[in-house]
């Protein structure tokens, strides 16, 4: 007997218990939980993102959308980037104004080419404001996972408000499961001594999400 | 369970001696009351905590009992999504599944996220017999792994070491495994997480093999969630041609909507964080963006036995996220390594024995390791009712009974060491439905009061050492009563 069978046998041998009109899924989960905590205008929702970004060490911008690319810019020249990493279908105008070497995603490129850059753009997927969280989901203008997470310094757009929602919930109903995915709240971060906050160990060490529109 | 913890003694003894250690008692009163302050706060900013947690109780009670339906479900759609699934009745099977994956690729290291799965099978031993090095990547991991050390908690593994243990371990071990640290390494946490970095990030940037847990396994995608903060998930679970994941039985959910549940009760109930930093989902492998190649090992390791048992199964709920642990006032003096298991704390306590059966000494103590207060089952995120499987698997204990090993029926013996319990509570039983011999052996001992002893002696010996003896009044209630007419009476007349 294959040990699937087995551990399948001895999971139905365990549940004889369990009789045969057990309610469904349907039935048998409430959910009498929020779909969203408090009520916002969509301004408020905009400012609450930028709020809990920041308050998990996130550096936030606000821009129009005509002021962007000189944002990026001044960003990166701040950071004195000598290379800047560009996710394949990245809106082109967003880097006009800089002059720092662009690096491409390519699949070929390995993980040391990648830990010789030293910024990352990238746009989102969706942005929840109650939990300060940015979703990447590998999309043209997001690139690969491993773009986001070698290099050290990380800047995200995100487009406001058509990419914000408030929670969890109303985030998880717009994304596609089939896709890799990664949330980030704030920088990476450790607690594991003495639960002393340390921001940066292996992921970026600093995260700079600008807020668009 | 893992070779590691055999030989442990029983928990009261290693619980007496780490009780004594001072610097241990302090960093743990430390970390559990500030982590238990924190996780107040992140609960009370949703109104609806309760709510939350009724939904995940219900979808995790609904899972376990179909749990053979979503198996399957997972199995089909994880194949679909590109994954390769495997089936582990036990420890020995999924190490012997995950060694041989590793040598089809000719690697002879793997980086690890940190998972409570691979520590409980013991893999990293299992590894190294068959000379494949296995590196921890999540920072307190690798303290302990370069400590030689036992993890002590299911959150923070190194919560019992302070920063200059860690500042003298990194200076003393790193070098033994890879990149030295820094000359002239400070104890500052931003300095030791610094050195972690560069000593790992050549690790990662190099590694063909990752090896993972996961906290979720959506049965009706095939996705797989991974929680974590540091990165090295990510990087574990990305840069690897190959990612093997070894993930319990009870890690299912049904759909993709229940993770609005856990991913908002998790990280408010573990780090009383509202979100924490990183979180990873994958399903199947996706062309051109990380492991080309994704195995899923399914461990039962004991979890089919815990759900044969209808009162003690609700223990498989558990989503790790441990504020048992930090509310409880036996975790937070003794520690985690006197629980002798990779589950420390209330959880550890009603899981392991389950897990791993009774027939232990240190197994058949763990469900006297509580006061039953009760908190662990007040902050518990899915309302596993810890106490009452405390009771339930106290009885079993004592009693014995019928349960389930590997599969098999089979009746348990009475407990060694508590035939003193139960012949008290025979006679008891004799004494209570007898009221004549009661009132004498009330009056009896009454009238003898001063000359009881402090302590039990003989096999009462153990119970009064960690108890004072109830103080005997000068007239037993019944002679009183009697005397006084229940206080209408002359004496002692109620003022």
């Amino acid at each position: 007997m294959s040990s699937r069978e087995r551990i399948l046998g001895r999971v139905r041998r365990a549940l004889a218990d369990v009789p045969q009109d057990d309610p469904g899924y349907e039935d048998a989960v409430a959910r009498d939980y929020l779909r969203e905590h408090g009520s916002r205008s969509t301004e408020e929702t905009v400012a609450l993102l930028a709020e809990n970004l920041a308050d998990y060490r996130a550096v936030v911008h606000r821009c129009a959308a005509d002021e962007l690319a000189s944002v990026l810019a001044r960003l990166l020249a701040e950071r004195k980037a000598a290379a800047v990493l560009v996710p394949p279908g990245l809106d082109e105008a967003w880097l006009a104004e800089t002059d720092v070497a662009r690096v491409p995603d390519r699949a070929e490129s390995g993980a040391h080419e990648l830990d010789r850059v030293d910024s990352v753009v990238t746009a989102c997927a969706v942005a929840v404001a109650e939990t300060g969280t940015i979703v990447l989901d590998g999309g043209p203008d997001q690139g690969r996972r491993r773009i986001t997470l070698v290099p050290d310094h990380h800047i995200c757009v995100v487009r406001v408000p058509e990419q914000v929602v408030s929670s969890v919930p109303q985030a998880l109903e717009r994304l596609d499961p089939g896709r890799p995915l990664t949330w980030i709240s704030g920088p990476s971060a450790t607690s594991d001594i003495e639960l002393d906050r340390v921001e940066g160990v292996h992921g970026p060490r600093t995260l700079e999400v600008i807020l668009v529109g | 369970m893992s070779g590691t913890f055999v030989g442990m003694p029983a928990f009261p003894k290693a619980a007496h001696e780490a009780v004594g250690n001072q610097t241990l008692r302090a960093n743990l009163r430390h970390a559990t009351h500030t982590i238990r302050a924190k996780r107040a706060n992140a609960v009370a900013e949703v109104s609806d905590w309760a709510e939350l947690r009724e939904a995940g109780k219900r979808i995790k009670d609904h899972t376990l009992r179909h749990l053979d339906r979503y198996l399957v479900q997972l199995e089909e759609s994880v194949t679909a999504a590109g994954g390769i699934v495997h089936w582990a009745a036990d420890a020995d099977e999924a190490n012997r599944i995950v060694a041989g994956l590793v040598k089809e690729t000719g690697e002879s290291e793997v980086v690890k996220v940190k998972s409570m799965a691979t520590q409980e099978i013991g893999l990293n031993e299992a590894l190294e017999a068959e000379g494949i090095r296995a590196y921890e990547t999540d920072l307190a991991e690798l303290i302990v792994q370069l400590g030689k050390d036992r993890p002590s908690h299911i959150l923070v593994p190194a919560i019992h070491r302070n920063r200059g243990e860690i500042r003298e371990i990194f200076a003393r071990e790193m070098s033994e495994w890879g990149r030295p640290a820094p000359e002239g390494l400070t104890d500052t946490p931003a300095e030791l997480a610094d050195a972690a970095r560069l000593h790992l990030r050549e690790k990662f940037l190099r590694a063909k093999v990752g090896v993972s847990g996961a906290n979720f396994m959506v049965a009706e995608t095939g996705t797989l969630v991974v929680v974590e903060s540091e990165g090295n998930g990510r990087m574990c679970l990305t840069l690897p041609e190959t990612l093997i994941s070894v993930v319990g039985i009870e890690k299912i959910v049904p759909t993709w909507r229940d993770l609005e549940v856990f991913l908002q009760t998790l990280p408010r109930s573990s780090t009383a964080e509202r979100m924490n930093p990183y979180t990873s989902t994958w399903t199947g492998t996706t062309d051109g963006d990380g492991p080309r190649t994704f195995h899923l090992v399914l461990l039962d390791n004991g979890r089919t036995d815990t759900l044969a048992d209808e009162v003690g199964r609700q223990a498989l709920r558990c989503i790790r996220c441990s504020a048992c642990l930090n509310v409880c006032p036996v975790y937070e003096r003794a520690g985690g390594h006197a629980y002798g298991s990779v589950y420390p704390g209330p959880i550890g306590a009603i899981l392991s024995p389950q897990l791993r059966g009774t027939g232990s000494e240190i197994d058949a103590s763990l469900p006297y390791a509580s006061s039953l207060c009760g908190a662990c089952y007040e902050v518990c995120p899915v309302a596993i009712d810890i106490p009452e499987v405390l009771v339930h698997l106290r009885e079993r204990v004592v009693q014995g009974g019928p349960v389930t090993r590997e599969g098999n029926k089979v009746v348990l013996k009475p407990a060694k060491g508590h035939g003193a319990e139960r012949a008290a509570m025979r006679a008891a039983r004799w004494a209570f439905s007898r009221p004549g011999a009661l009132r004498a052996g009330q009056r009896l001992a009454s009238r003898t009061r001063r000359l009881h002893p402090r302590t039990l002696p003989g096999p009462g010996k153990a119970w009064s050492a960690s108890r004072d003896l109830p103080a005997l009044p000068a007239e037993p209630f019944r002679d009183w009563w009697q005397r006084t007419n229940g206080g209408t009476g002359d004496e002692g007349t109620a003022k």
